[in-house]
């Protein structure tokens, strides 16, 4: 055994990394600066300063009569809803592709040792599919999920259902792609164990894998839920449902007093999901 | 490969026990029910119309949607307005995440408790009740900030951005460093608390006083993770100001507003591969800075 040798800090000190990265930097920043308009005047300037001022002032008192909060408890409840099922969408979306796309299921691995070596059709058809569910699920979660949205309701109309589909598609992406990175990372040996009784592939799926990831499988969808009740609060401004349709009201009608209850019953809203998920996580 | 692998000779580590730590099949029943409660009821509650979606008219009008998007409208024109709004996009990522990051660079730093209220640092104050509470009123004031700037969406600030400084992308960085602000500002916060006290110790014992402290005690332990967060938000914000421009805060989701209201399919499809590169391309330029830089 050769003892490692020291860390050169000269080295480190010749390499051109710092400099390429601060000329890039720079010139990213300048030409950012340009095409952003960034303009900080603009806040301190006269109209920016009342426009400012009549949102905080507008914004006080915030509307509490119970009227109104009584009128808020449906899209409250709706948002929880639309995430709910959006979840549910997201988990059908995810977890097939998700299986199709673990290499180790797919393609290599202890599971397709005898493909390797074997045939090479199916070995081409094992990538066929893992590379068509990994492009399917990179897909879907590059578009975000506003965008979804607001095709959704172009496609089947106004309401919470546009809603519903869009954080399942996007969702459905991002579940998969973590899915498959849990499902690459368990321990092969049960597998074999598996394969040696001649289990086909997803009997070994379901008694060799599932059993293995099951925690770290709901911990992540809950936090993924944590993310779609955020997520579907504000699906409503493009008309998607739930409680953003309000805060778009509001926000086109001036009524900034309102604005500010809908912030709170937000606030009070994610901060309870987010509660039930680490209670949740906690008992698992 | 037939040969034992060296580790099966340790198989000392017991596999799980057959039978499952009892937990009362009541319980599970009770999981399920709830489960399926809600289930019921985020149906109902969702308008959702399966049947429908998979029915020949609603399946058919999504497709039919679908089949309108292509083929993309690749004419010289829209690709122009495609790559700018890219840029712009980009552009609004970038400003938007330096902003965010600066915000919390320079907020966190009295919103965490071992720095700015008790810990290591106080340990050998006097004790003098008033001077603690009034070390609460900064502590306080600026973790009320930045739980503030967290808890309004990014569209919410957007739509407030655009009333404030007019349309256009500034609003969008406006917006995005608001909300990043806050949320960079909670996980800088976590890292701050996990530092390690004993550089801080010794420079403390050699008569540094706290700014010393602080830049020569804690900031060289703390910056590769913050750097390492800043690079994670700008994936994500990457992702949001793609959909900024829906209210009015410029980028490529302005482009994509435009042609989704006027039923430019062709266009829209355009725009989504540009977004989907862009995209694509943020991640791993992210994932390369951070392997060069951490």
């Amino acid at each position: 055994m050769k003892s490692p040798e020291p860390p050169s800090y000269n080295k480190a000190e010749k390499s051109v990394f710092p400099y390429l990265f601060s000329f890039f930097f720079l010139i990213a920043l300048a030409d950012s600066w340009r095409r952003a308009e960034v303009n900080p005047l603009l806040l301190l300037e006269v109209e920016g300063r009342r426009n400012l001022w009549k949102f905080v002032s507008a914004m006080f008192p915030p509307e509490l009569s119970s009227e109104f909060l009584a009128l808020m408890l449906r899209p409250v409840l709706e948002t929880i809803q639309i995430s709910i099922m959006g979840i549910l969408i997201a988990i059908l979306i995810g977890f097939p592709l998700g299986i199709l796309g673990t290499r180790t299921y797919s393609v290599g691995g202890v599971l397709n040792e005898a493909n390797t070596l074997g045939s090479p059709a199916r070995r081409l058809w094992g990538y066929f599919t893992y590379s068509s569910a990994r492009a399917v699920l990179s897909f879907f979660r590059s578009i975000p999920e506003f965008v979804w949205a607001f095709m959704f309701v172009r496609a089947v109309g106004l309401g919470p259902f546009s809603g519903v589909l869009a954080i399942g598609v996007a969702y459905g992406g991002m579940l998969g792609k973590v899915y498959s990175e849990i499902f690459e990372a368990v321990n092969e040996r049960p597998l074999e164990a598996l394969q040696s009784t001649g289990a086909n592939k997803l009997q070994i799926f379901f008694y060799g894998w599932l059993p293995q990831v099951i925690p770290n499988f709901v911990s992540y969808t809950l936090y993924r839920w944590e993310c779609a009740v955020r997520a579907s609060a504000v699906l409503g401004l493009v008309g998607a449902g739930g409680l953003g349709q309000q805060i778009e009201i509001s926000m086109r009608m001036f009524n900034f007093h309102e604005i500010l209850t809908l912030l709170g019953i937000l606030f009070t809203m994610v901060a309870v999901v987010d509660t039930i998920s680490a209670k949740v996580r906690a008992i698992l | 490969m037939n040969g034992n692998p060296p580790e099966r000779k340790v198989a000392a580590m017991p596999w799980p026990a057959h039978q499952a730590p009892g937990r009362s099949n009541l319980g599970n029943y009770a999981v399920v029910g709830i489960l399926l409660a809600l289930f019921v009821w985020s149906y109902r509650g969702s308008e959702i119309r399966l049947t429908e979606l998979f029915s020949r008219e609603g399946g058919s009008q999504i497709l039919a949607y679908a089949k309108r998007l292509f083929p993309p409208d690749l004419s010289p024109n829209v690709i122009q307005e495609a790559v700018r709004g890219t840029f712009e996009t980009f552009a609004i990522s970038f400003m938007g995440t330096l902003l965010a990051a600066a915000i919390a660079f320079l907020v966190v730093f009295f919103a965490s408790r071992n720095l700015i209220y008790s810990g290591l640092l106080y340990d050998m104050e006097p004790k003098r009740g008033w001077y603690r509470a009034l070390r609460l009123v900064p502590y306080l004031l600026s973790k009320g900030l930045l739980n503030f700037l967290r808890t309004v969406p990014e569209m919410l600030w957007a739509l407030i951005f655009v009333f404030i400084v007019g349309l256009g992308p500034f609003a969008g960085v406006l917006a995005l460093g608001a909300h990043t602000g806050g949320v960079l500002g909670k996980l800088f916060g976590e890292v701050l608390e996990d530092v390690d006290p004993q550089p801080v110790e010794s420079l403390q014992s050699t008569g540094a006083n706290k700014l010393q402290i602080l830049f020569y005690g804690i900031v060289p332990q703390v910056l590769p993770q913050f750097i390492s967060y800043t690079l994670y938000r700008w994936e994500v914000n990457i992702r949001v100001a793609a959909v900024l421009g829906f209210v009015g805060a410029g980028g490529l989701g302005q482009r994509i507003y435009v042609a989704i209201s006027l039923f430019f399919e062709n266009q829209l499809l355009t725009f989504l591969i540009f977004i989907y590169v862009l995209v694509t391309v943020v991640d791993y330029l992210s994932a390369y800075l951070r392997r060069r830089m951490i």
